[in-house]
């Protein structure tokens, strides 16, 4: 049987359990319709040109986890970034894993989408805010909201700031073979609130894993989210990573994305702007070898006057890897004074190393600065000449080289203790300790 | 410390070195002038292991070592510096890092341990301070930014952090102004010793009034033509390269 067969036969059985009579059941039920529809992207559709799903969908993967899993905290602390002094939530196979997690409901709310979706005190909430920002049409989207149920739910009430950083963290264990992961993440930070929220998928041993992630995040007038993505899981698993943001005005958004490992990783990374004087960061840095894979698809909607936004994606590809990014950048009419820029540069360590890069800049407005560029390089000799005739070897000059094209990512980190973290990552990736910190 | 037989060389399949002979003993300086494309700064990359230079004929040997055999970071283990003519910029890399990199990958080469954190901020401190450079400057991107005088500068500085035993100044008075210059000249100075040994490669003699060479040569079409001492520089000087072109 076909995966997607299998997908909508098995709905179901996930309906098993839920209140059928709730509002969000109709929303679930009116996406899986739309995935009935579509079905799975294909390479013919324009975003979806270089990376194909088809390999992935060859195997049979389980859709429900079984219950708990219980995970010894020794195995999994070296995952997280910090032992203490974060909430946390966190995942098992999918599955909630009240264990290993440090939620709250102290002034602010960090807790689960499973208990957001069926408790009353949340149903105003979600009446507003759940499946009100991701995009309807996206068939990947569209499956995860069909199979909503489990995630993080995270509210900041008005003028609060979170006092510690929130980590999200999904880990599979492997105890399934194959395993389809479908988590589902609301984020509201009201007005004038702040929070700073790191997300990592892990998987725990070998074995295939897909995971199509869904996370809204609505940002409100003044407020400033500071998001982090850590992605730098097995070459074993694979990752959809679908998250969209709107943005109300003079509020701060700014989402990092670090693609270290994985087979597949796709990132949708879409921001809608409601109101004037708003900023909007996105940074990237991708470090792949052997035959990973990392598409970047991001959408910048200027929907309103006097916005910026600020994108700047860095890759670094050696062996066969395979890096895409497709910046799309919409300008409304209205929205003059708009101040857009966006960089996408290459670095290509090795021959077999492939890079697709497409800007994508429609402006409608007349009064903008819009600025992007793109490059594909390799190192400059001269300036490895320059390194090697100070005594570095070449090797070691290649790293520090590499490190500094990647610095200035790392810069904009606000969080001392994950920007020295990914340092360390990047490496133990390039298989060189530099012996500093840049 | 440096000896150079009939040393041929080219570029991209052109020959730009047609015959070299050059003997530098510890303790010297030696300045080797001419006039633009007479193979100066080939000269330089040469020495220093710049592959895009291919050695097609001849001897170049340092130390009893045959140089052309080991790469660009071996020779500079051997104690070849070159002060670039155009210093690359590399962002993202302060000149701390970059100098601490740099010594530690020596020490490593002759089987020391890294320098001591102390031991190096202190050194840098003191050279800094030789050079008169702001300790500000340290913790910049290296090159980037930079005028023409800073990177001239923090080529010594680097010069005076590693000790080369032969350094090649490749136009170190390019870009300088006069104030720099005489730092620039004083550090150079402040550093040379009988175990060192200092190649400057200049168009003009005008470092040569502050770093006195023992001998000076005169390159033309890729052969030295004419040899003296600092005389030789003001003659150069006074009468131009014209005549020289003729002794060729």
């Amino acid at each position: 049987m076909e995966f997607k067969e299998k997908l909508l036969s098995s709905y179901l059985a996930f309906e098993d359990g839920l209140d059928l009579t709730d509002s969000v059941h109709q929303t679930r039920a009116n996406a899986l319709k739309i995935f009935e529809q579509k079905g799975f992207p294909t390479k013919r559709e324009e975003a979806w040109k270089y990376t194909s799903l088809d390999a992935l969908l060859q195997l049979d993967y389980a859709l429900f986890p079984k219950a708990e899993t219980s995970i010894n905290l020794n195995e999994v602390k070296k995952y997280f970034l910090y032992d203490t002094d974060t909430y946390k939530v966190i995942f098992i196979d999918g599955v909630y894993s009240p264990f290993l997690s440090n939620t709250t409901h102290d002034g602010l709310d960090v807790c689960l989408m499973s208990a957001a979706l069926t408790k009353p005190k949340y149903r105003k909430l979600i009446d507003s805010y759940f499946n009100k920002i991701a995009a309807e049409k996206d068939s990947l989207t569209a499956l995860n909201t069909s199979y909503a149920k489990e995630g993080a739910y995270i509210y900041i009430p008005k003028s609060t700031v979170a006092e510690k950083p929130i980590e999200i963290i999904h880990f599979s264990s492997g105890i399934e073979n194959a395993l389809w992961l479908q988590p589902r993440n609301l984020i509201v930070v009201d007005k004038n609130a702040q929070v700073q929220i790191i997300e990592k998928h892990q998987s725990l041993k070998e074995h295939p894993v897909v995971t199509n992630s869904v996370t809204e995040i609505y940002v409100h007038q003044d407020a400033f989210v500071d998001y982090y993505k850590l992605q730098n899981d097995l070459d074993s698993a694979s990752l959809i990573d679908n998250t969209y943001i709107v943005q109300e005005k003079n509020s701060h958004s700014s989402v990092h994305t670090f693609s270290l490992g994985g087979k597949l990783i796709r990132n949708n990374l879409q921001y809608f702007h409601k109101g004037e004087h708003i900023r909007s960061t996105l940074k990237g840095l991708t470090i792949l070898h052997g035959k990973q894979h990392v598409d970047h698809s991001t959408l910048v909607h200027h929907a309103q006057p006097n916005c910026e936004s600020h994108q700047d994606y860095k890759g670094i590809f050696a062996e066969q890897s395979e890096g895409v990014f497709n910046g799309q950048i919409k300008v409304n009419k209205i929205a003059q004074k708009t101040n857009a820029f966006q960089q996408n540069n290459n670095l290509l360590l090795d021959d077999k190393a492939t890079v697709n890069t497409k800007p994508q800049l429609e402006i409608f407005a007349d009064d903008v600065k819009c600025s992007h560029g793109c490059t594909i390089g390799q190192l400059d000799e001269e300036a490895l000449f320059y390194l090697r005739s100070r005594g570095i070897p070449r090797k070691e000059a290649k790293a520090l080289m590499t490190y500094a094209f990647a610095n200035n990512v790392l810069e904009s980190v606000q969080l001392p203790s994950l920007k020295k973290r990914i340092n360390t990552f990047i490496a133990n990736k390039l298989g060189v300790n530099l012996g500093f910190e840049l | 410390m440096l000896t150079i037989e009939n040393l041929h060389a080219e570029v991209e399949g052109k020959e730009i070195l047609k015959g070299i002979d050059l003997d530098v003993k510890a303790g010297e300086v030696h300045a080797i002038m001419g006039p633009n494309g007479s193979g100066k700064s080939t000269l330089s990359s040469v020495i220093s292991g710049n592959e895009d230079y291919e050695i097609t004929k001849g001897n170049l040997v340092f130390k009893g070592t045959d140089l052309a055999e080991l790469d660009a970071e071996e020779r500079a283990h051997q104690g070849v510096f070159l002060s670039f003519q155009y210093p690359i910029e590399i962002p993202g890399v302060t000149v701390t890092n970059f100098i601490k990199t740099a010594i530690n990958a020596n020490r490593k080469a002759k089987g020391l341990a890294d320098m001591p954190a102390s031991e190096l901020l202190k050194k840098i401190r003191e050279k800094a301070q030789l050079l008169e450079i702001d300790s500000k400057f340290l913790s910049r991107s290296l090159n980037e930014g930079f005028s023409g005088g800073e990177k001239k500068r923090n080529e010594i500085f680097q010069m005076a952090m590693l000790e080369p035993a032969l350094a090649i100044l490749d136009e170190t008075d390019s870009g300088l102004d006069i104030d720099a210059l005489k730092i620039v000249a004083n550090g150079v100075n402040k550093l040379k010793s009988k175990d060192n040994a200092v190649i400057i490669i200049t168009h003009y003699q005008r470092l040569l009034d502050y770093i006195v060479p023992d001998f000076v040569h005169v390159l033309f079409d890729g052969k030295i033509v004419k040899s003296g001492t600092k005389d030789l520089a003001h003659e150069l000087e006074a009468k131009g390269y014209d005549w020289i072109k003729e002794l060729a």
